[in-house]
């Protein structure tokens, strides 16, 4: 092979490589991102029992509710606009508590009640995820 | 005045830093008289950033509340080891320490290197000057850790409780070794752009940089690894969390540039891709502390949430990544092919793996800037997570495995696939004897994992292969390094396998007294008792542990509330055993009284850092390998 030709092969070598790549994240992308919903917008969105779903709002006061189990809690996730029934079976992070922010993923099941796989809460007294900041201050701008 | 001292230093590294860069600009363009200069500078101003992080250091320690740095993330209640650590625990702080190390790799260049052509040393050393006056703007005008508070403050608000851990004096320092150590490889790319200087004995003066760089990194990942396993109580030990992809970029990129290197220095071949990769590495480095440290992400990682420190880092990502591509783009026309080789061929490997390496570098950083991206440009918030990495990366991991079993087994310059066949056959063998076992023994096993195992099986007979009929006493010391390395892959891939196919979860509320079984253990709930520490209160549980007939162990998982500033964490309790771990965590009390549990049998799960530790060794053998031939054979060095 000439020092040219076998440049270009690796160069097309190469191209394919990322196209490969490219597509395999693209599909990946398609099938597996989870996009962010407050309790108002998966309202509106129709979604889909089963597809993958970041759901973020504040824990309503007077929702959580503990499962004979001891491992599994209820509760409704609000942004003052509307509310979504949550499950959760697992320990709730530390600062996780009725009135807080809170940020879950997880899917909803075919009754409308979402089945939280992972919940977020704020880190510790001076943080926040930003997402619900965001779903916090919008629902408030709602409100008004 | 030690504040003011520290600033002081600051200012002056940053002039010096200036100095080095014009007179490494004018020293290439042919002013010979200020080449002598170039070096001495450098290791001053390295100096000086030194001197300005033990001074933090020292404020840290202290606990000087004036400053304000110190009183936001110090405490005096807080022991030593945190306050020294805690220097870093914060953003201004790991700005400097970042600087710093900057200075230190520059100064390592100047006094070290002697095998670099003149020219290119001091074009490199004009390089790591450039990076260095941006980090620099960025400390003394975004983030300086110095800044005084008036009046001063009777008590600091305390270090993040998850950053209070023996983990943070190691993981972090660890880490930006590796992160700015790729600056070197960075600014010798550059100097070799600017003095067109590219060939076997470049790259045999680089591959040290990105050796040590990447051993750092790797001990960085491992730690961090852990570190995450062990604090969060998750019981997972990688979450592809946009910081930890931060990290494991720059590792892709470099392990790519590690092996590109050797095929320049040992056949002149792949000298352009080599630049590039060089570029790439430190560019993934910066990606990866613009993401750390803008605040566009919120983690424990993620300290600063002002959005002009972010602006100011994309500023300095776009002009050094652009100004290098352009470099590149200007140059890269002027640098003589290299030697050809065989389609079937060492280096043929070397380019597969450089192909896969980098396309899983894509893969992971398009899942990590594709949200972000996507955000700024629409508002639309979404989350790229474990099932959009493992199914995109998971597959092309595999087959990178794949290659580098059959690598060290290819011949350079030209081989021939019947006898690679031949010698790969007892690790395919090997490789399909597992398959079929694994899918006899555990019928519902995930397809990645099985052949993860499989692949690992084959890929740890492959690694130790090259010793095979060699004589043990005198096989070169980078040899045993690659083989070690290799061998290190095979084990963490074991381990990662093992962990999520065979793990074994329990989560229960239990009442003192009730026994749970989890794996082949018994873990009685003995009780729940209030405990305390320096700055904080905890409840814990006494786990009774048993395995078998075994003898009687215990384990004690808390549920910390720290006071400054107010946190509360869970701090796991994990027994570890030859074939795997127990960790458990104490959750939170049922309305009923009971208690939450969550138990993990966790088989073999060690192995994903035991090979991480390999890797690392292996490389530091490889390196000192290096090194010593070259010390013993100068004049290899001019071939």
């Amino acid at each position: 092979m000439k020092p040219k030709t076998q440049r270009l092969t690796l160069a097309l070598l190469a191209v394919v490589a990322i196209i490969a790549a490219a597509l395999l994240a693209l599909s990946a992308l398609k099938d597996q991102a989870a996009y962010f919903y407050t309790p108002s917008d998966a309202a509106k969105a129709h979604l889909q029992p089963g597809a993958a779903v970041r759901l973020g709002g504040m824990v309503e006061k007077g929702s959580l509710t503990h499962l004979p189990d001891g491992v599994t809690i209820t509760f409704a996730v609000v942004d003052n606009a509307a509310t979504v029934p949550v499950r959760f079976k697992g320990i709730v992070p530390a600062l996780f508590r009725e009135g807080s922010g809170v940020v879950a993923d997880g899917r909803f099941d075919a009754n409308g009640q979402f089945v939280a796989e992972t919940i977020l809460a704020k880190h510790d007294e001076r943080y926040m995820p930003p997402e619900v900041a965001g779903a916090m201050h919008k629902s408030e701008s709602l409100k008004k | 005045m030690i504040a003011e001292a520290g600033l002081a230093a600051l200012w002056l590294g940053a002039a010096l830093c200036m100095l080095q860069l014009i007179a490494a600009t004018l020293a290439v363009r042919g002013e010979a008289q200020l080449a002598g200069i170039v070096r001495p500078v450098a290791v001053a101003q390295a100096a000086l950033t030194m001197l300005a992080f033990s001074l933090l250091i020292w404020l840290f320690v202290e606990v000087d509340l004036s400053v304000a740095l110190v009183f936001e993330n110090d405490h005096s209640e807080k022991p030593f080891l945190y306050r020294f650590a805690a220097t870093w625990g914060n953003h201004e702080g790991s700005m400097l320490m970042w600087v710093a190390i900057l200075g230190v790799a520059g100064a390592a260049v100047a006094l070290l290197e002697r095998k670099l052509e003149e020219r290119t040393l001091l074009a490199t050393l004009g390089g790591q000057a450039v990076i260095g006056l941006g980090f620099y703007a960025f400390l003394l005008f975004a983030s300086n850790p110095f800044a005084r508070l008036y009046p001063a403050p009777p008590e600091g608000r305390g270090l993040n409780p998850l950053l209070q851990d023996p983990g943070l004096a190691f993981h972090p320092p660890t880490l930006y070794l590796g992160y700015v150590g790729l600056s070197v490889a960075f600014s010798f790319a550059i100097g070799a752009l600017v003095t067109r200087d590219v060939g076997p004995a470049f790259a045999r003066a680089m591959r040290p940089w990105v050796l040590g760089a990447w051993i750092f990194l790797t001990l960085g990942i491992t730690a961090g690894s852990y570190w995450a396993y062990y604090e969060l109580g998750w019981g997972g030990w990688w979450f592809w969390d946009p910081v930890e992809n931060a990290s494991l970029m720059p590792w892709l990129a470099a392990t790519a540039l590690l092996h590109s290197v050797t095929v320049l220095a040992t056949r002149d071949g792949l000298r352009a891709w080599t630049l590039m990769l060089a570029v790439i590495a430190f560019s993934m480095s910066m990606v990866g502390t613009f993401l750390v440290r803008s605040g566009i992400l919120t983690s424990v990682h993620a300290f600063a949430v002002d959005p002009r420190r972010g602006m100011f880092l994309l500023v300095l990502l776009f002009l050094y990544i652009g100004g290098a591509l352009a470099l590149f783009g200007a140059r890269v026309g002027t640098v003589r092919e290299g030697t050809r080789f065989d389609p079937v061929s060492r280096e043929a490997g070397l380019v597969a793996n450089n192909l896969l390496l980098s396309a899983v570098l894509g893969i992971v950083l398009v899942g990590t800037l594709y949200p972000l991206i996507l955000e700024a440009a629409t508002g639309t918030k979404l989350s790229v997570g474990p099932p959009y990495f493992d199914a995109a990366a998971g597959p092309l991991a595999l087959i990178l495995v794949a290659v580098m079993a059959a690598g060290p087994l290819l011949r350079w310059r030209r081989d021939n696939l019947a006898p690679l066949a031949k010698r790969l056959a007892p690790a395919a063998g090997l490789a399909l004897i597992v398959l079929i076992a694994v899918k006899f023994v555990a019928p519902s096993i995930h397809i990645l994992s099985l052949l993860g195992l499989a692949l690992a099986a084959g890929l740890a007979l492959a690694s130790v292969a090259p010793l095979w009929q060699r004589n043990l006493r005198r096989t070169p010391l980078f040899v045993w390094g690659m083989v070690l390395a290799h061998l290190g892959v095979a084990v963490s891939l074991a381990g990662m396998a093992c962990d999520s196919s065979f793990t074994v979860e329990k989560l229960v509320a239990a009442r003192v007294g009730e026994t749970v079984t989890v794996g082949p253990y018994s873990v009685t709930f003995d009780a729940i008792d209030p405990t305390f520490g320096a700055n904080w209160q905890a409840l814990q549980a006494t786990l009774l542990v048993r395995r078998g007939g075994g003898d009687m162990l215990t384990l004690s998982p808390q549920a910390r509330t720290y006071w400054a500033p107010p946190t509360e964490t869970s701090e796991t309790a994990i027994h570890t055993a030859l074939d795997g771990q127990l960790y458990t965590v104490l959750g939170k009390q049922a309305p009923d009284g009971r208690w939450q549990l969550r138990l993990w049998w966790k088989p073999f799960v060690t192995l994903i850092w035991a090979g991480g530790a390999l890797i690392a060794i292996g490389g530091t053998l490889a390196l000192i390998g290096r090194l010593w031939r070259a010390r013993r054979r100068p004049q290899e060095v001019w071939l």
